[in-house]
């Protein structure tokens, strides 16, 4: 008979084995999905984890993977902070969406007038952007006691429609024959986010990822409320005694977060994306939040599953172009990941026995 | 602009089409709520069961086993979210979000040869002269088996958890799950069948979308009604008859705004089309101040040897 006698507390070994157990499994998992689909279940795996940074075009593909593991950390942090106090931003994507819009009106505002201000103007307007999606949310739960989770949620597909309406209406190209779609921020030189070494994809969003990697990290170990947000998440009853303030530490965190997410979103339109489409927002938003916690809402970890899951996205385009694997695979193998994770979880915080139970 | 153009009697009748498929899955989740468990997976368990009834409707050419493999592969996907809650004892809330973020990447996995394609029609129930008394007519008696089956989901989930034992322990799961275990009652296997029931009614509700709302198969076609109906559990304060309520509110908020569209007003279609997202936040900040009714023991989990 098995038994789960809950630790004391949570395993230290296995907090950082379990993520690699994960993995592992949804590497067998996945190569067995890969087989289904009719795909050689090696070849896949090895196209979407070797192929980006040791193959024959890899020159080409590491610098991608700045560019797609940066918003993913970007956004991953602010979430995780959130995660840690127990509450659950999930509209990360809608935030993402209202940055780049914010960002984007900014700079196209200024369009065709060049000055070295307009770059951190948008680099502001983008994290405002973010910052007010979140803060309905926040102002929403800390006056009505409102879900965070469903508002959050709800607010991804009014910035969806949203930006829609922006792309065919308000900052459409004038010049863009009818096409629905802004200017290219890429051929406004006071407003591209270019790589500040050219060919290496290291922009202003990987700084700035960077930047907030060691802010959290700081935050969590060395501040008092980093402190407060670790007691509210594990022991809600003592954060309350130790005079932590939720309605502060709500918007605080919903705050940040939306922040980090809508700076992702203005990076990125800036930058990679060129310009405010339709469907601009490819989902980083929500697999933001797998980062997260494959990262285990540490900091460091979050940058490890963050440039993990990057490799995914490169691998799978790879997988998709060379193999013909269909991208929905690399979404389900995501998903997988999430899983296993979450299962592995159960050896943190609990010990297996085998065996009878001892009478007492 | 023609406001004329939009009949009462078609609207109401429409409203009780679209509310269906919230109503279905809003009953589903109010069960798994009761017993306890908040399952964030109805988005994923709601496009799972759209492109399994989908395929199986397709193949078959018959919509009423569609919804049946509908429900099964709902409920087959809530098992995954059953074993991680249940059996692994993981966090309710990051499960339910990974159950929807597989459920959306898995149905677009399966529906990739089905888009563009026409499923067969569902025919309308035939109550013969019934269906030509005037407007009671095209109100009550126009719709398809679907429709009635919600309500009677509706009625019968009512009359389980308010005269049956079986609902008593339900609720008593819910409200308490350690007074329960207590007295003998196996939690877990109450809470697995429960998430099962939630996850079958999303798969209906899913299968609605695709088989009779739209009809076609489209990526992410359920766009966010999962999640309404999340928060129509709340709306409702967890009691049956107002699950029904909140719905066909939903349903006409949505059906008005694409007669709206279709009417030529001169608010953008954008902005008629987030109408319901927003008009969900609105009712949850009104009725938020009552937490009282809620489920005792939701979200948390349950360990027996604590």
């Amino acid at each position: 008979m098995i038994r789960l006698e809950k630790r004391p507390q949570p395993s230290r070994f296995y907090g950082v084995a379990s993520p690699v157990f994960a993995v592992i499994a949804t590497l067998i998992f996945g190569g067995a999905l890969f087989a289904i689909l009719g795909k050689d279940p090696i070849q896949a795996i090895l196209t979407i984890f070797w192929e980006p940074l040791f193959g024959e075009f890899s020159f080409f593909y590491r610098p991608q993977l700045l560019i797609k593991g940066a918003p993913l950390v970007l956004i991953a942090i602010g979430l995780a902070l959130g995660f840690k106090a127990g509450i659950w931003n999930i509209g990360a994507e809608g935030q993402y969406i209202m940055g780049a819009l914010f960002g984007a009106g900014v700079g196209l505002a200024f369009y065709p007038m060049e000055s070295w201000i307009i770059f951190p103007l948008m680099v502001l307007a983008g994290a405002f952007g973010g910052w007010v999606w979140a803060m309905i949310p926040g102002v929403l739960k800390v006056k009505f006691g409102t879900n965070e989770i469903l508002v959050s949620l709800m607010l991804v597909y009014v910035a969806e429609q949203f930006l829609a309406s922006m792309s065919l209406g308000l900052l459409k190209n004038p010049e863009g024959f009818g096409f629905p779609g802004s200017r290219n921020l890429q051929q406004y030189p006071s407003a591209h986010n270019a790589d500040l070494v050219t060919g290496t994809g290291m922009h202003w969003g990987v700084v700035a990822a960077l930047i907030a990697v060691i802010f959290a990290y700081v935050l969590l170990t060395r501040h008092r409320l980093g402190f407060a947000i670790r007691v509210t998440g594990e022991a809600p009853r003592a954060a309350k005694f130790g005079g932590v303030n939720p309605t502060r530490l709500v918007l605080f965190c919903l705050g940040l977060s939306g922040a980090l997410a809508g700076l992702a979103g203005m990076f990125e339109v800036a930058g990679p994306a060129g310009q405010v489409t339709i469907d601009f927002n490819v989902g980083y938003g929500f697999t933001a939040i797998i980062v997260a916690f494959l990262g285990r809402l540490h900091p460091l970890g979050i940058v490890c599953a963050g440039g993990l899951m990057a490799l995914t996205y490169i691998g799978g385009d790879i997988a998709q172009s060379q193999m013909g694997l269909p991208v929905a695979a690399i979404q389900v193998f995501q998903g997988m990941l999430l899983f296993f994770l979450l299962a592995f979880d159960l050896l943190t915080n609990y010990r297996v026995r085998i065996g009878q139970r001892e009478a007492i | 602009m023609d406001l004329s153009a939009i009949n009462p009697v078609i609207l109401i009748a429409a409203l009780i089409s679209a509310a269906t498929p919230i109503l279905l899955a809003a009953t589903g989740e109010l069960v798994a709520e009761r017993a306890g468990v908040l399952n964030l997976g109805v988005e994923g368990m709601m496009i799972t069961g759209a492109i399994c009834g989908f395929i199986i409707a397709v193949n078959t050419g018959s919509p009423a086993l569609g919804f049946v493999m509908a429900a099964v592969g709902g409920a087959a996907l809530s098992l995954l979210f059953a074993f991680l809650t249940q059996v692994a004892l993981a966090n309710q809330v990051a499960s339910g979000l990974a159950l929807t973020l597989f459920g959306l990447g898995l149905s677009a996995l399966m529906g990739q040869s089905y888009v563009g394609i026409k499923p067969p029609r569902m025919e309308d129930v035939a109550f013969g002269p019934l269906g030509d008394i005037p407007v009671l007519g095209p109100i009550l008696f126009s719709h398809d088996p679907i429709v009635y089956l919600g309500i009677i989901i509706v009625a019968s989930v009512w009359a389980v958890l308010t005269f049956t034992r079986a609902g008593l322990v339900l609720r008593a799961v819910g409200e308490n799950h350690d007074a329960a275990h207590a007295l003998g009652y196996k939690v877990k296997r109450i809470r697995t069948m429960a998430i099962m029931f939630g996850g079958a009614c999303a798969g209906m509700g899913g299968a609605y979308i695709s088989l009779i709302r739209v009809p076609q198969w489209t990526e992410g076609m359920t766009a966010g009604v999962g999640w309404i109906a999340l928060a129509l559990v709340v709306f409702a304060s967890w009691k049956p008859w107002r699950v029904l309520l909140g719905a066909y509110l939903f349903g006409g908020i949505t059906q008005l705004q694409l007669n709206l569209q279709g009417a030529g007003v001169a608010i953008p279609v954008e902005y008629l089309a987030m109408s319901p997202y927003i008009v969900t936040i609105i009712v949850l900040v009104i009725l938020s101040a009552d937490k009282s009714r809620a489920p005792g023991s939701l979200g948390r989990i349950f360990h027996a040897s604590q």
